[in-house]
């Protein structure tokens, strides 16, 4: 198991890398050296991308035609789209890349070559974890065979040239030429449960909790908002719960029998029953406060409980909406000290 | 009985009738108890945390000692200035109490300046003042302990005569009655000299904790800020120690559960130097530390341990339990100390100024200075001072049943404390004349009526308040002793509107969930209903309930804050608390499964 200039293992990469191996893979590399459970995985380096799109360059232009699209030419943005990504998603690999790839899959699936894996764009750009860009990227969930995994990879890149994407780049006039992507390839967990957390309150901000949602099954049901997920709150540092909000989680995305992922009716005795038990639940702040104190900064994080109970994070970033936010403070020293009894005593609080 | 919701109101005063039959029983609470047309202009709320069960009327001192208290410590002593005292009316046997807010920002401004002369001198010098505190709680102990024994001797002791006192015993009746009044009065003054001081500064940093941290639990604020060596710990760490005591002096085996402690006793003194030792354990631990009543200290039936040991007798075996399983019974003081300072430490880092973080280290440093009082005054004021003030009142009433004014000591409790002086002066005239006591054709009548008007009231529960609702509640005093919000008064209101709502709201305590049997206990005769595992629900509890809470499996309150007896030792046992819910008694049936979530402050019914 090596890393070259195509293929970065997690445990060989981390945040710095975000250049050549987008910020999801970064992340995810970052974690598995600071020994936080992730499933897994390796990431398709940007090198890999721009060795298959110069091959497709020299076919046919593909980025000077983009960026003579004004932003507003919808009709002309789709027209492009349509054509660019028929084309990246029927392109051949180049050899030696589609030969690592397929050397590394095989490495990581081990015996079983049927092991399902989540294809995972994974964008270089700083704007690519801007809430506004972050989804026009594809995921595949659940894919089973190694040339499934291939033509996925060849999707993602594609993805890349979707109409929003395209129409996303133009507005903010970006160049084409910083546009790569990097594509993580990461070990399936068969989710029991799994959902998101995030280390500082979304509704107040507090940074004392860590708020939890999650539902049966995998998580894309939870992050995708198709089903109203349980919602608990623990204290970060006292382990307290003070809130359990059960929710009705009528659906559940399970594994498809031929891969890929399929809604399913929850069954009813589960669909009132908490997902997550208590022990779960302090396990979960446990792996939140640990993430916390190495980015030194709150985050949002993705997690997922196997069937056997154990629990890993699929994804981390950094909290951006309270973080942003300018606070007036609760409190400055007062020269006295008995004058802050005044917000007691002193009337019309 | 649901109140009727009007707009943003409650029933006016007027509105709430005296039950029939009743009317003079009533009428024996001082008129400037009864409420009247005017009072319909005002917010009023039972207060149900202090008096739970309809009072008695010598029992109304309590009421009367502690408002003159309170109010001349906010008004007159250290000038709050957003609030003055307590109003208080008395009916049906129940106390309700509204604030006395200033608004007027000119005079608010004035009373300010004021305040910071006369609090800030409090806050400067607590330690010191504090010191001097107890010093004067003790004396005033010591006094009440040395008021003469009440005796009317045939004849004068003839000592008296050839020492020529020149004063018979009937005139030490009214001067020992008139002493332990104005101990009583003058203890409740003490009761105040810090009280609300130390609360403000406890919720200055509770305040500051619940803005920094929004969803932080009251529970936490408040472990933050407990001491760990409180005088209400100590009754029932005195009952581990006593546990220990009897494994190691091998006379356990005595105590079994259901055994009277008189027959324990017997038992033990019949088992020679074991059994002796043992009990002269027990005596020392009686002094002071049995001085803790069933209580809250406002009723004369809340008997402290020491008058009635049927309560740590009854704690005894599962302690005794306990520890042979290999359970530590001490309290890990040195684990709570070391846990609450990073409690403090994980908190602070939190913060996301150093700003910040100086003005959290200047509000726990005050916190903590005022705890000590806040935590410990009630053992010395309502209990230890309490339980002798109305034993001594029980001398009295055993001077007036022997001579037949009424059949039982208890009864004495049935006359206001002005009657009791008239019929005290009344038996003085007797003993001085040789005629008959002319109370003995009045009292027992009046005594039979009055006990039956309590009974009567008991059946009938009454509305959490009265009155219209006012826009805010600014009274720091208000908020702070009753946790009486604009929010919580709101949500009693809601309640009687939704009436089948089988969900009950109130303070999150304690941490956990928990289902289980409900045991409803009404007052404190009730506590031996409690089963192991079963969820007490009361109105509210204290100090000496501490026992109890090794054999249920969570508690839910009428009245009480994060800070209220109940939150903290059910806190120290670990079991799910919901305090405050304000209608818990009355709306969960005896025997009722319920779910308590200490976490969320929630009640469901389950059946």
């Amino acid at each position: 198991m090596h890393s070259s200039e195509i293929i970065g293992w997690f445990a060989d990469i981390g945040l710095s890398d975000r250049p050549t191996v987008g910020g999801k893979g970064g992340s995810l590399g970052e974690m598995t050296r600071a020994s936080i459970p992730v499933p897994p995985g390796f990431v398709v380096k940007t090198a890999a991308f721009e060795r298959f799109l110069s091959a497709l360059e020299k076919e046919e232009q593909i980025r000077p035609k983009v960026e003579a699209l004004g932003t507003d030419q919808l009709d002309e943005i789709t027209a492009l789209s349509k054509h660019l990504r028929a084309r990246l998603e029927s392109s051949p690999l180049p050899d030696d890349i589609r030969s690592q790839l397929l050397a590394a899959h095989a490495e990581l699936c081990g015996a079983d070559s049927n092991a399902p894996v989540a294809v995972r764009s994974s964008a270089t750009t700083e704007d690519a974890e801007d809430a506004s860009f972050a989804g026009l990227q594809d995921t595949y969930l659940w894919v089973k065979d190694a040339q499934a995994t291939l033509n996925d990879v060849r999707s993602c890149w594609a993805s890349l040239y979707s109409v929003p994407s395209i129409a996303y780049r133009r507005k903010h006039g970006l160049p084409e030429g910083g546009v790569a992507m990097a594509v993580v390839i990461q070990r399936m967990v068969n989710a029991r449960t799994a959902g998101v957390m995030f280390t500082r309150s979304p509704l107040t901000g507090d940074r004392s909790v860590v708020t939890i949602e999650g539902s049966w099954g995998l998580g894309s049901a939870v992050v995708s908002g198709e089903v109203t997920p349980d919602r608990f709150v623990i204290a970060k540092i006292t382990g307290e719960i003070s809130v359990r909000d059960i929710s009705d989680k009528h659906v559940r995305h399970l594994p498809a029998p031929n891969g890929g992922v399929a809604d399913v009716e929850t069954p009813e005795h589960l669909r009132r029953a908490p997902c997550l038990s208590d022990d779960e639940i302090v396990g979960l702040r446990d792996i939140a406060r640990g993430v916390e104190r190495h980015y030194g900064r709150p985050q949002d994080i993705e997690w997922a409980i196997d069937q056997s109970g154990k629990i890993v994070l699929l994804q981390s970033r950094p909290e951006t909406v309270w973080s942003s936010k300018d606070r007036a403070p609760v409190a400055k020293p007062a020269e006295n000290p008995l004058q802050h009894v005044m917000k007691i005593f002193g009337g019309r609080r | 009985m649901t109140p009727i919701a009007r707009a943003k109101g409650f029933p006016p005063p007027s509105s709430l009738k005296v039950v029939a039959g009743t009317e003079s029983a009533q009428a024996s609470f001082p008129y400037y108890m009864q409420f009247s047309k005017e009072d319909d202009e005002r917010f009023w709320f039972y207060n149900s945390m202090h008096f739970p069960e309809p009072m008695c009327v010598f029992d109304m001192i309590t009421a009367e000692a502690a408002y003159c208290a309170l109010g001349s410590a906010n008004t007159r002593v250290h000038s709050l200035p957003t609030t003055l005292g307590i109003d208080y009316r008395i009916i049906n046997g129940r106390v309700y109490i509204g604030g006395n807010a200033v608004t007027d920002p000119a005079e608010i401004a004035r009373r300010t300046e004021e305040f910071q002369r006369r609090a800030f001198y409090y806050y400067a010098n607590w330690e010191r003042l504090f010191a001097h505190w107890k010093d004067k709680m003790m004396g005033l102990i010591r006094e009440a302990q040395a008021l003469p024994k009440l005796e009317l001797p045939e004849f004068e002791p003839l000592e008296h005569v050839h020492a020529g006192r020149g004063i018979a015993s009937n005139h030490y009746i009214l001067d020992t009655y008139q002493k332990t009044l104005e101990g009583y009065f003058r203890m409740w003054q003490h009761h105040f000299e810090f009280l609300l001081l130390g609360y403000g500064a406890y919720l200055t940093f509770f305040d500051f904790c619940k803005k920094a941290f929004p969803e932080i639990s009251d529970q936490t604020v408040a472990r933050m800020v407990a001491g760990m060596e409180a005088e209400i710990f100590r009754p029932d760490d005195e009952l581990r120690r006593l546990a220990k005591c009897a494994i190691e002096l091998g006379v356990d085996g005595q105590f079994r559960e259901g055994t009277p402690p008189g027959e324990v006793i017997k038992a033990l003194e019949q088992l020679g130097d074991p059994g002796v030792a043992w009990l002269k354990e027990l005596a020392v631990s009686r002094d002071p530390w049995f001085n803790v009543n069933v209580g809250d200290g406002f009723y004369h039936n809340h008997r402290s341990w020491n008058d009635d040991l049927s309560m740590p007798f009854a704690a005894l075996p599962g302690y005794i339990a306990n520890a042979k399983n290999g359970e530590r019974l001490e309290r890990q003081t040195d684990r709570l100390v070391t846990e609450r300072k990073q409690l403090i430490a994980d908190y602070r880092e939190l913060l996301e100024t150093d700003d910040e973080r100086a003005a959290y280290d200047q509000m726990i440093e005050l916190a903590h200075r005022v705890f000590p009082y806040v935590e410990g005054h009630k053992f010395y004021c309502e209990h230890w001072y309490t339980n002798l003030f109305f034993n001594k009142i029980r001398e009295f009433g055993g001077l007036l049943a022997e001579r037949g004014f009424f059949p039982d000591i208890e009864d004495v409790f049935q006359l206001s404390h002005y009657e009791l002086e008239a019929a005290l002066v009344d038996l003085m005239t007797s003993w001085s004349n040789g005629s008959p006591p002319r109370g003995i054709s009045r009292w027992p009548a009046i005594v039979r009526e009055r006990k039956a008007a309590i009974a009567e009231w008991a059946k009938h529960p009454t509305p959490p308040a009265l009155g219209p609702v006012p826009d805010i509640i600014d009274d720091p005093a208000i908020v702070m002793l009753w946790g009486i919000t604009r929010e919580n008064l709101d949500s009693w209101l809601a309640t009687g509107e939704e009436a089948d709502c089988n969900e009950i709201k109130g303070f999150a305590a304690s941490n956990g969930v928990v289902e289980g049997i409900a045991r409803v206990i009404k007052s404190a005769d009730e506590i031996g209903r409690l089963r192991k595992g079963d969820i007490l629900v009361c109105q509210i509890t204290n100090p000496s309930w501490a026992p109890v809470f090794q054999n249920i499996s969570a508690a839910v309150s009428d009245i009480g804050g994060s800070m209220s007896h109940a939150a903290i030792v059910a806190r120290e046992y670990g079991l799910p608390a919901v305090v405050g819910t304000g209608t818990g008694t009355q709306k969960i049936k005896d025997g009722q499964r319920i779910r308590v979530d200490g976490g969320r402050g929630v009640v469901t019914l389950l059946e």
